[in-house]
């Protein structure tokens, strides 16, 4: 455990003191969003009624910004063969990771958030839905993510590639997060929807540590 | 017995054999000279030592123990020299040191400002990653070697950008890990004195290049 926080600890470091890539991330989220009023016009039925999608989209492609550099920095200074060596499992270092990830960007972007539902004017309701499906759903981008981000190494163009195997595989937890929105502002049920969203992110924890962590040896042989 | 033992190792990288049917063994306190030309395997043999690559037949053994059988108390007895420094650009040179210590399972601030003094960086020891020369990064990561302690070191061209001053320093930290008990395996083209220790030529293993991967 006190390598995980020792861990933990480091990536912060990392990430607060070469700190564009998190505001980055949230300044991409929100001129993006931002953008649509302008591009669909300013009617609040038609903005209410999308705003959990573009929320969502653009939460998904402001995640895979940041996702190329998780393990390409500690690739290329030779990091990553002395973090494999070291005497604990390498889930542990993924799990360290796929942690700061969330915090630096996940999490941010749940905060910025609130800002984006007043320009698309979304109720207070379904804005607290849509914050706990961000709460659900982030963790798992980052989780789904990390497997990408790890098999990419060494290719070139690594960014583009990730996209392509991670995007597809983020369309459920799309799907049941702007459901649970939508369902809200119906005044439906939505806590089924959100319980899927667990149950994904539940999946996602073994599968995304053990696959990023295999994918991680790999790419060090 | 012997502590770590290498049995007809073969390495195939790309399709091609580098070496094949390599055998050692090293008591304690030894020390084993790797020597070949350029892409003869030294490198490729030091990162099966590490456990970073497996081979493709024969086995390593620790106190008589397969390494394969428990990777994670194998990165526990060892340190890895690589050609990659490690160094992160925003971190400090004191900071790097504890990081690697504390995920060695040691932190010991008198063994890391040991490790400072030994390779003469003390006072670099706030100064961040990306104002240190090629030479001071190499000396930051050979400082991971004292700041904690592992009874098997395996350094890959070590005293590369390393100054006269520093190769010394070098050579007295083997000299007393060897003195200790400690087992070193080195790959050089350079000179480095490394007393009594036994010469592994990797031409001799060359392998014939039709074996396939």
């Amino acid at each position: 455990m006190s390598r995980f926080i020792e861990l933990l600890r480091r990536e912060l470091r990392l990430a607060l003191r070469q700190g564009s890539d998190s505001m980055m991330v949230v300044g991409f989220f929100v001129l993006a969003v931002i953008l649509f009023p302008f591009g669909i016009g300013p009617e609040p039925g038609i903005l209410a009624r999308v705003a959990p999608g573009l929320v969502w989209v653009n939460a998904l492609l402001a995640a895979m910004l940041s996702l190329d550099r998780l393990y390409q920095g500690d690739y290329e200074d030779g990091s990553l063969e002395l973090l494999i060596l070291t005497p604990a499992p390498l889930e542990l270092l993924v799990a360290a990771k796929v942690t700061a990830h969330w915090l630096t960007t996940g999490l941010p972007l749940m905060a910025a958030s609130p800002l984006l539902a007043v320009f698309l004017n979304l109720d207070a309701t379904d804005l607290g839905v849509l914050l706990l499906t961000l709460a659900v759903g982030t963790p798992t981008l980052s989780l789904i993510g990390s497997v990408g981000a790890a098999l990419v190494l060494g290719a070139r163009r690594g960014g583009v590639l990730i996209s392509l195997l991670v995007l597809p595989l983020f369309i459920p937890v799309l799907i049941f997060a702007v459901g649970a929105v939508d369902a809200a502002s119906h005044g439906f049920p939505w806590t089924g929807q959100l319980a899927i969203l667990g149950a994904i992110l539940l999946g996602a924890v073994p599968l995304g540590l053990y696959a990023s962590a295999a994918a991680l040896k790999q790419a060090a042989e | 017995m012997s502590q770590f033992a290498a049995e007809n190792l073969t390495c195939v990288r790309g399709g091609r054999a580098v070496f094949a049917r390599l055998s050692f063994s090293l008591e304690p306190g030894t020390a084993l000279f790797l020597l070949g030309p350029n892409g003869s395997g030294k490198s490729s043999l030091l990162r099966m030592l590490a456990g970073l690559l497996r081979p493709i037949s024969g086995r390593l053994t620790w106190e008589g123990q397969p390494i394969s059988d428990d990777p994670e108390a194998h990165g526990a007895r060892l340190h890895y020299v690589g050609h990659h420094d490690a160094v992160k650009p925003v971190l400090t040179v004191a900071e790097t040191l504890h990081f690697w210590a504390r995920l060695h399972g040691g932190d010991s601030e008198s063994r890391v400002q040991q490790a400072m003094e030994r390779f003469a960086i003390k006072r670099l020891a706030d100064v961040p990653g990306r104002l240190l020369s090629a030479g001071q990064k190499r000396r930051v990561n050979l400082a991971r070697l004292i700041a904690a302690p592992a009874p098997l070191w395996l350094l890959d061209e070590p005293s590369v950008a390393l100054d006269k001053a520093s190769v010394k320093a070098l050579e007295a930290a083997m000299a007393q890990h060897r003195a200790e008990g400690g087992l070193v395996i080195v790959s050089t083209h350079a000179e480095i004195d490394l007393p009594e220790a036994t010469i592994l030529r990797l031409d001799d293993f060359a392998a014939p290049s039709q074996v396939a991967a």
